[in-house]
């Protein structure tokens, strides 16, 4: 998937992993999207969350080798 | 705007971490936040938090490395080297430091208020405080309370 930008939160525990996504998402204009990669199993259920919350698009969400990878689009 | 208010009443580094976690999230969520700090509360917003501390001693919940009967808890040292090992395990697990938690509430604008009672009854000085901080009494936090979506005391 195409993205503008990729924000490493490997090895963060919360709720690191979303402020720095709110942090990331500051910078980005509307429809861009936002690679996460994150180590915390707890970021999966937050990030849906985070995103149903603020309006944002949680795209897509993918676990490969115990790493979660999510794509979020800006509002 | 969803508001949400705490209530901040602890100076220990477990229950330092609630507060500042709760704020800082809730103001990425786009949260109006205001946190209140009262009694041992007050500790953490001085500038320098190293003496805020856990103790294992009264709390038989804490996790022990090995297990250790309370008249060893009470020897010198055992809070400080407490307070060690738990900080360096947040470290270890990715948990950010209190120090930077508050400084992301203070950057998403979550407001502290100090309550200015306590700050007498302690004596404590303003110019120990960080700056980022109001002080006022009850009535000014009900009245951003009285007007929130969540309300939690800590």
């Amino acid at each position: 998937m195409n993205f503008d930008k990729e924000l490493d939160a490997r090895g963060l525990s919360c709720p690191l992993p979303i402020l720095k996504t709110k942090k990331s998402l500051a910078d980005m204009t509307s429809g861009q999207v936002l690679k996460v990669v994150s180590t915390d199993c707890g970021s999966v259920k937050d990030m849906q969350a985070f995103a149903s919350q603020t309006g944002n698009t949680l795209v897509s969400q993918t676990e490969e080798n115990k790493e979660y990878i999510f794509f979020m689009q800006k509002k | 705007m969803k508001k949400m208010a705490i209530i901040a009443t602890k100076g220990t580094l477990d229950m330092a971490y609630p507060p500042f976690i709760l704020g800082s999230t809730a103001a990425a969520l786009g949260y109006e936040v205001q946190i209140f700090f009262t009694f041992y509360g007050l500790q953490l917003l001085r500038k320098d938090l190293s003496d805020v501390k856990i103790s294992p001693l009264a709390n038989p919940a804490m996790p022990m490395p090995v297990p250790m009967p309370v008249f060893v808890q009470m020897l010198p040292g055992m809070e400080t080297m407490a307070t060690m090992m738990m900080k360096d395990k947040l470290k270890k697990k990715g948990v950010a430091s209190l120090e930077e938690l508050r400084s992301l509430c203070l950057e998403a604008d979550v407001k502290f208020v100090a309550c200015q009672m306590t700050v007498d009854l302690f004596d404590f000085e303003k110019s120990d405080f960080i700056d980022n901080v109001e002080y006022g009494g009850a009535a000014t936090f009900l009245e951003f309370a009285g007007d929130t979506d969540i309300c939690l005391f800590v």
